[in-house]
């Protein structure tokens, strides 16, 4: 017997009066997946995840959850758990009431709600400010105990949208390994929104690159990377040179271009528009005959072998078994 | 030197505006202490509580008692529709339907119709009706043209200012309707309704124009106060506007300790 995938959509689509938000979108995400959705502001990650949370409701198509159609249940009775990007904890409660709202929402008396939400709060390392108010909490302390009031439902799916966009750069990291930490130890999905290419790519074991409101591309994030579906793809993922070959488009890595000299395999001719230092590598950023932007990562000790400055002429190459062809857009 | 000068005479500036702001009150004060055989001005002729006891027996002109019972309660009724209407069209006015845009433009109208129009246009109809006008029906819905359009327009402020996503997540983690206006909206937007309810209470209370022409043969406070300042000689009227004046204190200290126990329940321990 095979266990129903964690969220299933079946040709999903949104529309706010005549504007499309998400269309004719097809997902399925197995059990215990962490899923990324990605892409850029307006490109329906957003919507399509409230979709699957239920604040709202898909003009088209079904939303599955564990087997069971849920498109227009309400959204505490989908298995689902929503963190909100505000985080909107309640004001007025302190941490502790907080993450027992929903204890006390069923009913559960007060003893136990307090120690059920006790445990929570400790699973996120937060017992220690159960009684203070959201207020005099810290961003990243506010988005533990988010996250504790929505791991308290027992949900087989939790929703994260932009988890960590309001945190800072370091604390961002320390989030992004103890939500995959959660994750894993939980065994549940996670559905994570976010328009961060890096983040995406460190979380998820399926990353789903989205654009105009349709998937451009859903699998893991390696063949992601490796074989992006589509130009877009290419460029929003980074780390590739997007360039023409003959009729159609080509990406290659921005790690295996070299500098060199234009021998027979491809090479694209140009000048160098930047030159950024970053450490174990150096990132020399090129402008083709045609006004083609391209960039070369190169180890530091390759660069410095024979470095380049701004303005001089220097030529792209690379192995044509590094050449991925893109689909026409 | 210069700020010490500076502050001397800001200091007497704010001692001269605080005897301008109290001097009258106070006298008043001091004078319905009068005794039986005193009269309106100073000297006190003795100190008594008699002019307070009259206060409350029936008299040839005047029903202090019944004018101020009137009041109290037309003051509670105003409020209590004042804030459940507010609330009410605050939470509604947030989705945008057919003819809010109309009724929103309606509602707040009634403010800059002047008082005294309104309570004679109130009037009239209630005359060509053929109906009563009373303190309880005319008088009522008078004073809610005037209290209504205020109320809506501080809840639609509030409601502005209010992040959505705490309803959502109160629906998250399965709150119905009625939970999530109960345990979070309310809750959050409680000090705004009790300035609303304030407010209410204060508009209604103190209100002339408006309940001029429409209170019907039983007259609110105002209305009796001011009938009394044409007949009444005795310091009786100080003894009521004592009285006031205490009654507004009270109404205010009970909503300040009101708000201050919302504090302490929200910053306090184990709140349920």
């Amino acid at each position: 017997m095979t266990l129903p995938d964690d969220v299933e959509l079946v040709a999903v689509t949104k529309r706010y009066g005549a504007a499309i938000a998400v269309e004719d979108v097809s997902l399925r995400i197995p059990r215990g997946t962490y899923c990324c959705l990605l892409g850029p502001s307006g490109c329906g990650k957003t919507s399509t995840l409230r979709m699957i949370a239920g604040h709202e409701i898909a003009t088209e198509g079904d939303v599955i959850v564990a087997g069971e159609n849920v498109t227009t249940l309400p959204p505490a009775r989908r298995g689902t758990a929503m963190m909100f990007q505000s985080y909107a904890l309640f004001p007025h409660l302190s941490c502790l009431d907080n993450v027992a709202f929903s204890l006390k929402m069923k009913g559960v008396d007060k003893t136990e709600r307090r120690a059920r939400a006790g445990e929570f709060l400790a699973l996120v390392q937060m017992e220690k400010y159960a009684e203070r108010l959201p207020a005099q909490l810290s961003g990243g302390q506010q988005q533990r105990v988010a996250l504790a009031r929505a791991l308290i439902t027992r949900p087989k799916v939790l929703l994260l949208d932009e988890p960590l966009s309001a945190l800072d750069p370091f604390l961002r990291g320390r989030m992004r390994e103890e939500l995959k930490r959660l994750q894993r130890e939980l065994g549940i999905s996670f559905i994570h929104v976010t328009h961060g290419q890096d983040e995406a790519m460190a979380l998820s074991d399926l990353a789903v690159v989205m654009n105009n409101g349709r998937i451009e591309q859903a699998a893991p994030p390696r063949e992601v990377f490796e074989r992006p579906s589509s130009a877009f793809v290419a460029r929003f993922i980074g780390g590739h040179n997007v360039l023409p070959d003959g009729g159609s488009t080509i990406a290659v890595r921005t790690d295996r271009c070299r500098l060199g000299e234009p021998g027979n395999g491809p090479h694209l001719p140009g000048r160098v528009s930047a030159v950024e230092y970053q450490g174990a590598l150096v990132r020399v950023a090129l402008t083709g005959a045609d006004g083609e932007e391209a960039v070369a990562l190169l180890p530091d000790e390759t660069f410095f072998a024979r470095p380049v400055a701004i303005g001089d002429a220097a030529t792209l190459v690379w192995s044509p078994a590094d050449v991925h062809h893109l689909q026409a857009a | 030197m210069g700020g010490g000068v500076a502050r001397v005479v800001l200091g007497s500036f704010f001692v001269l505006f605080v005897l301008f702001l109290y001097g009258p009150t106070l006298t008043i004060l001091v004078l319905s202490f009068q005794g039986p055989d005193g009269g309106l001005t100073f000297p006190m002729n003795g100190v008594s509580l008699h002019w307070f006891a009259n206060l409350f027996e029936t008299q040839a002109v005047g029903d202090f008692g019944g004018a101020l019972s009137r009041s109290l309660m037309l003051a509670g009724m105003v409020m209590l529709t004042t804030v459940v209407v507010s609330v009410a069209a605050g939470m509604g006015f947030r989705r945008r339907f057919a003819g809010s845009g109309a009724l929103f433009t309606l509602t707040v109208a009634s403010l800059i119709v002047p008082s005294i129009l309104v309570s004679l246009g109130i009037g009239l109809l209630f005359t060509l009706m053929g109906w009563d006008t009373a303190w309880y029906s005319s008088a009522f819905g008078a004073q809610l043209t005037w209290t209504l359009p205020f109320g809506v327009l501080i809840m639609f402020a509030v409601f502005n200012r209010f992040d959505r996503s705490w309803e959502e997540a109160a629906r998250d983690q399965g709150a119905t309707a009625w939970q999530s206006f109960r345990h979070v909206v309310l809750p959050i937007i409680a000090p705004s309704v009790i300035g609303i309810a304030l407010f209410g209470f204060t508009l209604s209370y103190d209100e002339f124009a408006r309940t001029l022409l429409t209170a019907g043969s039983d007259n609110t406070l105002p209305l009796e106060i001011f009938g009394m300042t044409t007949n009444i000689t005795t310091p009786v009227l100080y003894a009521l506007g004592t009285v006031t004046t205490l009654l507004s204190f009270t109404v205010i200290g009970l909503a300040l300790a009101g708000v201050a126990l919302l504090r302490r329940r929200r910053l306090g321990s184990p709140a349920g």
